[in-house]
């Protein structure tokens, strides 16, 4: 089996060593990537084109501007029987919903488990606005987490992976560790062993949540983190899980705890 | 129903030079990807944009398939009249997606 890997291994260095890839610049000591990293944790941010920082940057020209300003409207727009918002609740979420999007994967009593953020918005729907739940991957529900989560924009990501949250979190490190599908990998072996190395011309991140939904380029819109793990499980030929499932919701909670004290960059930009 | 945004100092100098900033939410569906049942889906973008001030023309660009999704469309201008800026965005389908900003030049 070690020998296979080497092998293939040895193959994605010899067509990536022939591509002559030129990196994005990453200078660890500039002042600019400092909100980026966190002692030996880089952001995904760090290894991204210069173009597609600067378009991250921009705020008019981020294009994902575009969900978060749906998401405002919605944040103030009646809906369900209750004929309530979210405002009505909440109030303004520039000041109450500060700090709630970077704890998120999080244990809920009244869930009885693990959710993250979209089932929260989903479980609020239902509860208090006598709403239809969003489907997973919608717009409105995109926008809306985007929304949310952007308002703890700077904010370092800090989950509970204690008491009631420990099984759930075991769940997500198994899963990491596991190898699955035709290839046999397991995210390990390409986030944690083999980051800053390329996979063909793929230069690969550590795989830090922190700037998710993310607006991809290769996806010509906005997309849940859920999406990206089904993308990365296809990409090594296994089965993907469904958006929003148990497995995908306890390997988010291990993802937000490995990115644990990177700053939230939602919405970011991606290649 | 695509929404257009804009954004630029609307208050400028005579003669000081404006970068204007644009975008539409737009899925500029190429014409070349095909659906489930293998089918073309046709193709439906956003094929011209103006900028016109007081009714004259400043800026347009014409677009093709291969432009992404959700343009955005960046541009100079010298400030040298107060008036009305329409942006409008024309697509395949015949729709028009407009929007005004005032400009004022001291």
């Amino acid at each position: 089996m070690k020998t296979s890997l080497i092998a293939l291994a040895a193959l994605f260095v010899a067509l990536a060593g022939s591509a002559a890839q030129a990196d994005p610049p990453f200078d660890p000591k500039d002042p600019k990537m400092a909100p980026y990293i966190s002692g030996d944790k880089r952001s995904g941010y760090t290894f991204a084109e210069p173009e597609t920082r600067a378009m991250q940057d921009d705020e008019f020209l981020n294009p994902a501007s575009l969900w978060v300003e749906k998401g405002e409207a919605l944040w103030t727009k009646p809906d369900g029987k209750a004929n309530r918002s979210c405002s009505s609740c909440h109030g303004k979420a520039e000041d109450n919903m500060k700090g709630v999007g970077s704890v998120y994967p999080k244990y809920d009593i009244h869930a009885g488990t693990v959710i993250n953020l979209e089932q929260r918005i989903n479980m609020c729907r239902e509860k208090h606005m006598a709403a239809t739940p969003w489907k997973y991957e919608s717009e409105p529900l995109l926008a809306m987490t985007t929304f949310v989560k952007m308002q703890s924009r700077g904010m370092p990501v800090q989950v509970q992976i204690d008491g009631p949250a420990v099984s759930y979190f075991e769940n997500g490190r198994r899963f990491y560790y596991e190898r699955r599908g035709m290839n046999d990998l397991a995210c390990k072996h390409c986030h944690e062993d083999n980051w800053g190395n390329h996979v063909r011309t793929e230069l690969l991140s550590q795989g830090m949540t922190n700037g998710f939904p993310t607006y991809r380029l290769k996806w010509q819109k906005l997309g849940s983190l859920h999406r990206r793990l089904a993308g990365c499980n296809e990409e090594i030929r296994a089965e993907p899980y469904p958006l929003g499932s148990r497995e995908y919701v306890d390997l988010e909670l291990y993802l937000a705890w490995r990115a644990q004290g990177l700053q939230v960059e939602t919405p970011s930009v991606r290649k | 129903m695509p929404t257009p945004k804009v954004k630029f100092n609307e208050t400028a100098a005579k003669g000081e030079i404006l970068e204007i900033k644009t975008m539409i939410d737009h899925d500029m569906e190429s014409g070349q990807r095909k659906d489930k049942d293998g089918k073309l889906i046709p193709r439906k973008i956003v094929n011209k944009f103006i900028c016109t001030l007081n009714g004259k023309e400043l800026f347009h660009a014409e677009m093709h398939g291969a432009v992404s999704a959700n343009p955005a469309t960046n541009f100079f201008i010298t400030a040298t009249e107060s008036g009305t800026m329409e942006f409008k965005w024309f697509d395949d389908d015949g729709s028009v997606y407009a929007i005004s900003r005032q400009l004022t030049v001291n």
